[in-house]
């Protein structure tokens, strides 16, 4: 199915914030904004909630907690208890570094992971550039027909008066 | 949160008093000539697409021969064992875990600016981040070789890892040794780091994968970007997993020494056996990787002709932690003395009187000279300021913290409890080299990388430039600064 985009570009980061507080404010969707740099503010404006992908760390990490201690205390305690310098089976206090270090180890990898995953970037994916320089310096707003018609003259409108440097239709196949 | 202030002043009508203006700190400036986002990119892109100067040759020959010079001596050293090290019975911690710690330590700087910076929103960061996590991850390497080269069997490394099944039927490593806490640490960091370095670089990729003209560089920045494309509702996601990381490797990074310390302090010799160890390891650690940061930045911001961005204030913020952290591993000095004065153990006291009068004394004074009386120097401007003169303070404090560690290992170790156990460490040829050797893989991969990769991160300085900086140094994520009028 193809999609139909309408795609302005902008020069700075502020003229396209207000474009997008504008769009939105005229009850348009926007599909998403293409940016060379993260801009604060358009979290809000975007309506973008918080991401949840915090959760993952946490839970992760505590389950690479359980799973180091009860690893350690395993290993050393029930299937091999070894008498090192008198020291007792089950040093609980000298896991600790290592539950630590493999909280850390899972959890950020875990991460970075779900971040691949939620954002669909691996390696190999054709990049989907809807103006040319948005990894240089241009910004993109970018509006999709079927969340927000913009047959109508209006979107186009909105988006000029508001400091577009370009506006154009952009279909695209997927 | 909205700035927009309209509170009467002197009893004046709001609408007046807002015409007052408030006086506001202006936004610090870390980009020299306001350049615009396109001169960022062609300005750092630059050295990456044209060809290197004679300066990077000459300094990759020497740095590359080092390499060769390493690879040679550790290929001869595992053929006749470490006895070619100047190991002896009494000293059997030398060059070997001195430059293991020295190099560990080295790393800490770049986590500390690229995740305790990002925490404290520091925005002089943006500059140096880059290069200083390229750095912590071809110091964490230099690092790892060193225990690996040292055991008697390197080919046996692995045995340190627990894994099952096993040729030793299900018998674990001992989870109760800091050496094995020392695999996982420094394992960790070296992972973390690498994958935060990465996730920072994956926009910057896809900006030369977009400048590229095709080819084999195309192709390579075009895998490695994963088709990143400045979405935003990615970067909205991008922007919260960095300061996740962040979160995460700052306790790591404080970890990692601390850990390395222990190695030392759960020991009974006296010199090792001291509760103080781990915060002054990590001191230590970041102060002698703000020695490297600023030697690697001062020669790469010339000759890389990126003077713009890393400015001379950038410098000073760096000389005002290196002369902190000095003065926090001077103060430790003096603790460790003070405290084999007042705790009465005459094995302690011996190993400080011997430490400064033995036969090792004059590693101990070039120790001080370095770590304690020049970063005193630090206090004044314009020595701050001073590129030359910081780049000869930045090559004392690499000196000294290497000194430092040998200290606390060799002096220590040579006279132990028992003096029929006393002897002394010489280095041999091998010793020497290996450290030498250990410099040019360091510098062999730091050069490569500022010749393939881009040694600053372009995205966030885009972000710091102009009206970016002034918003973020308001620190307003939600809502846009207004000024009511």
């Amino acid at each position: 199915m193809s999609k139909s985009f309408l795609v302005a570009t902008f020069s700075d980061a502020d003229t396209l914030l207000h474009a997008v507080r504008a769009v939105v404010r005229e009850d348009f969707k926007v599909y998403d904004v293409y940016a060379p740099y993260p801009i604060h503010g358009l979290d809000a404006a975007m309506g973008i909630r918080r991401s949840r992908l915090p959760w993952v760390t946490f839970i992760v990490g505590c389950c690479a907690l359980t799973f180091a201690l009860c690893f350690q205390l395993y290993t050393s305690v029930l299937d091999w208890p070894l008498n090192v310098g008198g020291k007792p089976d089950n040093s609980t206090l000298a896991f600790v570094p290592i539950c630590f270090e493999l909280t850390v180890l899972l959890s950020g990898l875990a991460t970075v992971a779900a971040l691949f995953l939620r954002a669909r970037l691996y390696p190999g994916k054709k990049e989907l550039l809807f103006a040319e320089g948005v990894t240089d310096d241009t910004f993109a707003l970018v509006l999709r027909r079927r969340e927000s018609p913009f047959d109508s003259n209006r979107a186009w409108k909105v988006l000029q008066e508001n400091g577009a440097d370009r506006i154009r239709e952009r279909e695209t196949e997927s | 949160m909205s700035t927009t202030t309209s509170i009467s002043v002197n009893g004046k009508p709001p609408a007046e008093a807002a015409r007052i203006q408030t006086p506001v700190l202006a936004p610090p400036v870390w980009v020299d000539e306001n350049p615009s986002l396109r001169d960022i990119t062609d300005d750092i892109a630059r050295p990456l697409e044209a060809r290197p100067g004679k300066g990077w040759w000459i300094c990759f020959g020497i740095a590359f021969a080092a390499l060769l010079n390493l690879v040679g001596m550790v290929s001869w050293l595992f053929a006749k064992g470490i006895g070619i090290w100047g190991l002896n019975n009494s000293v059997g911690w030398a060059f070997d875990i001195t430059n293991f710690v020295f190099w560990v330590g080295i790393g800490h700087a770049g986590t500390l600016i690229s995740a305790i910076l990002l925490l404290f929103r520091q925005q002089w960061r943006t500059s140096i981040n880059r290069s200083a996590e390229a750095m912590t991850i071809f110091a964490v390497m230099c690092a790892g070789l060193f225990p690996a080269i040292h055991m008697g069997r390197p080919w046996d490394a692995f045995f340190i890892f627990p894994y099952f099944p096993n040729q030793r039927g299900p018998l674990w490593v001992n989870f109760r040794s800091p050496l094995v806490w020392d695999v996982f640490a420094i394992s960790t960091y070296l992972t973390i780091s690498l994958v935060f370095w990465y996730l920072g670089m994956i926009p910057d990729l896809a900006t030369l994968r977009d400048r590229a003209v095709g080819g084999i560089k195309k192709f390579v920045f075009g895998l490695l970007s994963l088709g990143w494309n400045g979405s935003h509702r990615t970067w909205a996601r991008y922007e919260i997993v960095s300061l996740v990381l962040a979160g995460l490797a700052t306790p790591l990074v404080l970890s990692v020494h601390s850990i390395v310390s222990m190695d030392f302090a759960t020991s009974l010799l006296p010199g090792w056996h001291t509760t103080i160890f781990p915060p002054y390891f990590v001191a230590g650690a970041i102060y002698s990787g703000f020695g490297m940061v600023l030697t690697l930045l001062i020669i790469t911001r010339s000759t890389m002709n990126l003077q713009r961005y890393i400015t001379l204030r950038h410098l000073d913020k760096m000389a005002k932690v290196t002369m902190l952290t000095g003065m926090i591993v001077s103060y430790a000095y003096l603790t460790e003395f003070f405290a084999a004065w007042y705790g009465g153990n005459l094995y302690e006291k011996y190993h400080f009187i011997n430490r400064a009068t033995g036969p090792y004394a004059w590693c101990f004074y070039l120790m001080v000279l370095c770590n304690v009386i020049t970063p005193q120097m630090l206090w004044v401007k314009k020595a701050r300021t001073s590129v030359a003169f910081l780049f000869i303070v930045s090559i004392m404090v690499n000196i000294g913290m290497w000194f430092e560690r040998f200290v606390i290992i060799v002096v220590s170790l040579h006279r132990a409890f028992l003096p029929s156990g006393w002897g002394m460490f010489y280095p041999t040829i091998f010793d020497i080299g290996i450290l030498v050797g250990s410099f040019g893989l360091f510098f062999t991969c730091f050069l490569l990388f500022i010749r393939v990769l881009p040694m600053i991160a372009m995205w966030e300085i885009k972000g710091v430039v102009g009206h970016g900086a002034h918003k973020m140094a308001l620190s307003s994520d939600e809502e846009e600064v207004t000024v009511n009028v």
